[in-house]
């Protein structure tokens, strides 16, 4: 296979609920092993746009995609494409922590079992804890409920559940909004830490965070029929200090609306 | 296994099944999806089978050359055996037993739910909702004993010869009582749903407790009552034992509620409780009344549903 | 402004005024309230007239003198007493049947000394009391039995006795027990739930989980609220065409090999009380699966699992207390419900214990409401009991619901 270096490339990629289109002819390419924000105000489709990188909006019967979605040339919308297949691919760590009521164990091996994991399971649980930097806090209570831990204990044990089925690409919808300060921190410091591996997609509505954290930013905003797109796509840096756009410097200068 | 520190490599297969993004056929997971739609429609197969086989038998019923809509409709006495079609004998002590037990449901229902929604501390309901409850599990032939060894003997010191042994006035009361718990918890159910602005809008303009429940939160819950009740007749028409224990054994066409009379469904009991020949007419006549039951139930479960989803949409 | 305040009481007027609107509406609250004083005052009733009738003074004499047969005071026979007279007494014909029911020897002292009262003395009871007129009018009944029944002797009975639980129909109200009853009415909530929790459970999960947002589902889902409605003796109507007509040969077991039966099966039965309970489950279970939050199953999407990995693993689970809380409700509609069992066919005498899903049945409703509607008051006493065995069976699986509900609260 030829090695290009995108994980992901969308070609006039559409979301439409119903009638309503959502989002509207994105075009991007993003980069392996790197970490891409997408910002934009509130309802401009943010979440329908990640949500569509997994295909985790076949779930919202009225939702529809129009346009390519590539990921190693195979377009993930066509007919042949399993979507079971592509979400174990391109993992997902939500906005609030929505770890399953087991034990903390449970909640990793259970996406690996599913997965059909033939490896040491414990192995498997401990290095992933380790990869989300929360081994040390939970190692001594790993048959407990994960409900007992802190929502950002909560949070980490999710990326770690989703490290565990190994994907390639990991999707995170504004995972640190539900968090305080430090354990936003915390997980921003593991998402460089996993960038080495894996290649990462965050929505976020923190602007520090996307220019501390992100190596691409995408930038969206709604037209006139309320639809969203993507109006710039481009290097953190090139967004936060000279963008292009007008309407994009507004928004990460906060002078949006 | 490698001796690898921290990192798990993405793309590594260590343990994990190859990538292939194309689809697979799970065919335990297509035959679960059938099977659990056959579950989904097989209530449809249900109701399809209800009017099947009760159209059908009521279907034999009627082409009988000896029964004629005008006798069905249009008569007083019921005894297919000798040749008496008239319905009325049925129909008038489901209508009596029916609205006796309206008449006592309906007040004391919406009541119970206006003070269980507008007035009772929280401690006060969970202590007067069980009762209800319990209300509502009790088995309707304990009701028919009740009705028949209590409810009728008092009746009787009260009215002396005047009433009969069995009598719809005793079968009609307990009916009520049973069905007070259904129209209180959904009535209550009508009322709690109406939002709390409303409430405050009225206190703030200085109404009282009272005239803010009365005036302004009944009517506005009123579809919702109003669908509370129509489930409850459904119910009064359709409830069995009771009239079968305490009603009366025997066709009466009367309105007199210290009389015996036998509702349809009271005569239906009775008489397939026997020993009954398939293809008689005593034994199709008993499907041209459960058809009937069956529609008029439909019909008033269907209007109330109509009006609850209305009722619904209201504050959404 | 000031003329439109002068369509106002001010002052001691307004506060007259407000005394008024204030009664008026403590008057209407106690209203309010006696409405549900009135639903507790008939529950007490309800439960009063059921012990008045399951306890209380009876008058009987024996046929025959206990005398004649043994010297030794009856309550003080033994089991071998008992067989040694019931050997010498009974007719060997009637002796050679009771021993093919169940070994003579085998059985115990009560059973025995039933037998004996039974067949040789003959127990007969001329008058019955309620609990209320045993305890304030003693003398009184004291009185009148010495006058009317002087050979009779005056008992206080409790007519619920472990022997009524675990003796069989009789056609002496004395004599007469539940045992047939209650098994055949747990013969029915078997099949009922064998049927209906799979099926309702599925129906609910494709409702839930599967079914798209079109027209048929619409219609399903309507139907399904409307059979909830639909008058239990019409179920009856249901299965006396469909199990006990058409499927005979299936119902009544002929089809298995089963002879001289006919479909008024306690199978038929169970699987008419199946499809009566299956809205309510199904409306149960749909409740239940609905409060399994979304995040649950976009966490199991999320690390790829199936539609069905996500359901039989983080959704049913989740959803089982509400599940089981329906079946708990299904099972108590079960035990309850007479009409359709009478439309289908349940035995009026029946003293076989049921014993495969082909016998002929009776179930704990039905014996309530033979007795019941018979003029006899011992009858009525023993209605009394069963009703009693009925409810206290049903207030502890509506126990067990609560405990349930209670114990798993809501994790999210
Ligand atoms: N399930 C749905 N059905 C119909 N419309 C939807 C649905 N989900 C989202 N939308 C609409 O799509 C548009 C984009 O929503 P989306 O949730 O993607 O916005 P967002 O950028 O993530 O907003 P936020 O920053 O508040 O999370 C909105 O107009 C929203 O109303
Ligand atoms: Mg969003």
């Amino acid at each position: 296979m030829e090695n290009n270096n995108y994980a992901i490339e969308t070609n006039d990629l559409s979301i439409h609920y119903g009638s309503f289109t959502a989002v509207k002819g994105v075009n991007m390419k993003v980069e392996r092993q790197k970490i891409t924000a997408i910002i934009g105000p509130s309802g401009c489709g943010k979440s329908t746009l990640l949500r569509a990188f997994n295909r985790m909006n076949d779930f919202v019967p009225s939702c529809h995609v129009t346009g390519e979605l590539l990921l190693d040339n195979q377009n993930l919308y066509s007919k042949d494409i399993d979507p079971v297949e592509v979400r174990r691919k391109i993992g997902m760590v939500f906005q609030k922590p929505n770890p399953f009521p087991k034990s903390i164990y449970e909640n990793i091996a259970w996406g690996a079992r599913i997965n059909g994991f033939k490896g040491k399971m414990d192995e498997l649980v401990e290095q992933s804890l380790r990869s989300a930097a929360l081994w040390d806090e939970v190692k001594d209570k790993l048959q407990q409920s994960a409900y007992a831990l802190s929502g950002g204990q909560q949070q980490r044990l999710c990326i770690a559940r989703t490290i565990a089925i190994q994907p390639e690409i990991i999707l995170m919808d504004e995972p640190a909004s539900a968090l305080d300060p430090i354990s936003t921190l915390r997980i921003e410091e593991l998402m460089q830490e996993l960038k080495k591996n894996y290649t990462i997609i965050i929505v976020t509505h923190n602007m520090q965070q996307a220019a501390r954290a992100s190596d691409y930013t995408a930038m969206m905003m709604i037209d006139d029929q309320r639809a969203g797109g993507v109006i710039e796509f481009d290097a953190t840096k090139t967004i936060f200090t000279r963008p292009g756009d007008k309407r994009t410097e507004d928004y990460v200068t906060g002078r949006f609306g | 296994m490698k001796e690898e520190t921290l990192n798990i490599k993405p793309m590594e297969t260590r343990g994990f099944r190859q990538f292939n993004l194309k689809k697979k056929l799970r065919i335990s997971e297509s035959l679960i999806q059938g099977l659990l739609f056959f579950a989904g429609i097989l209530s449809i197969f249900v109701t399809v089978a209800i009017v099947y086989e009760l159209g059908k038998e009521a279907l034999l019923f009627f082409n009988d050359p000896d029964v004629t809509l005008g006798k069905f409709f249009g008569t007083t006495k019921w005894q297919p055996g000798i040749g008496q079609y008239g319905i009325w004998a049925l129909v008038s002590a489901t209508l009596t037993t029916s609205s006796i037990a309206i008449l006592i449901a309906l007040p004391l229902g919406l009541a119970s739910a206006v003070y269980l929604s507008e007035y009772a501390t929280q401690k006060m309901r969970s202590i007067l909702k069980p009762i209800l409850e319990i209300l509502a599990g009790i088995p309707t032939v304990v009701y028919g004993y009740f009705a028949l060894l209590f409810v009728t003997p008092i009746l009787k010191t009260i009215f002396k010869d005047g009433i009969q042994v069995y009598n719809m006035l005793s079968a009609g009361l307990v009916m009520g009582i049973m069905i007070l718990p259904l129209i209180a918890s959904m009535s209550e159910d009508a009322l709690s749903a109406v939002p709390r602005a409303l409430r405050e809008g009225a206190y703030a303009m200085g109404a009282t407790k009272l005239e803010t429940s009365l005036q302004v939160v009944v009517p506005a819950a009123l579809s919702g009552i109003g669908a509370a009740v129509i489930v409850g007749i459904s119910r009064a028409v359709g409830e069995t034992m009771i009239v079968a224990v305490a009603a009366g054994a025997g066709p009466n066409f009367s309105f007199n509620l210290l009389d015996a009379a036998e509702t349809m469904t009271g005569h239906i009991a009775r008489i397939s409780g026997g020993d009954l020949s398939y293809n008689s007419i005593d034994y199709t006549s008993l499907f041209a009344i459960a058809l009937m039951l069956f529609l008029v139930t439909l019909v008033l479960n269907l209007i109330s549903q109509w009006v609850v989803n209305k009722f619904r949409e209201q504050y959404e | 402004m000031s003329e439109q305040n002068q369509n106002y009481p001010e002052g001691s007027a307004f506060y007259s005024e407000l005394r008024k609107r204030y009664l008026t509406a403590t008057i209407w609250q106690t209203l309010f309230l006696s409405a549900l004083v009135i639903a507790i005052i008939s529950l007490t009733a309800l439960i009063y007239n059921v012990l008045d009738g399951a306890f209380g003074y009876v008058a009987y004499d024996y046929k025959n003198d206990p005398a004649e047969f043994t010297s030794t005071p009856i309550h003080e026979l033994t089991k071998e007493e008992l067989l040694t007279i019931l050997k010498a007494e009974l007719s060997s014909g009637a002796y050679n049947k009771l021993d093919n029911e169940k070994k003579m020897e085998d059985r115990s002292q009560s059973d025995l000394y039933i037998l004996f009262l039974e067949r040789l003395v003959q127990i007969d009871t001329k008058a019955t009391w309620s609990m209320t007129d045993s305890l304030t009018r003693g003398d009184e009944i004291r009185a009148e039995v010495a006058e009317k029944y002087p050979d009779a002797e005056l008992e206080f009975r409790s007519w619920l006795t472990p022997q009524f639980l675990t003796t069989p129909m009789s056609s002496k109200a004395e004599f007469a027990g539940v045992r047939t009853a209650v098994l055949g009415s747990l013969w029915l909530v078997g099949i009922a739930i064998l049927f209906a929790l799979p099926v309702g459970v599925g129906a609910a999960v494709y409702l839930q989980e599967y079914a798209p947002h079109n027209w048929l589902t619409n219609i399903i889902q309507t139907n399904i609220n409307n059979l909830a409605g639909v008058p239990s003796i019409v179920y009856g109507m249901l299965g006396l065409a469909v199990f006990v007509r058409v499927m005979e040969s299936f119902t009544s077991g002929a089809m298995f090999g089963v002879t001289d039966s006919n479909g008024r099966t306690v199978l038929s039965a169970g699987l008419t009380m199946g499809i009566l309970v299956l809205p309510l489950m199904i409306i149960n279970a749909q409740e239940a699966i609905k409060a399994v939050p979304d995040s649950l199953r976009q966490a199991a999407f999320g690390v790829g699992a199936t539609r069905w990995q996500t359901i039989w693993h983080h959704v049913l689970p989740n959803a089982l207390p509400g599940i089981m809380t329906g079946s708990i409700l299904a099972i108590s509609r079960t035990l309850g419900e007479t009409a359709p069992l009478i439309v289908v066919g349940a035995s009026t005498f029946i003293s076989l214990d049921p014993d495969s899903p082909f016998s002929k049945f009776t179930a704990l409703p039905i014996q309530i409401y033979q007795w019941t509607t018979r003029p006899q008051a011992e009858f009525h006493s023993i209605a009394a009991s069963a009703i009693v065995v009925l409810l206290v069976l049903l207030l502890s699986l509506n126990a067990t619901a609560i405990l349930l509900r209670n114990r798993t609260q809501r994790k999210w």
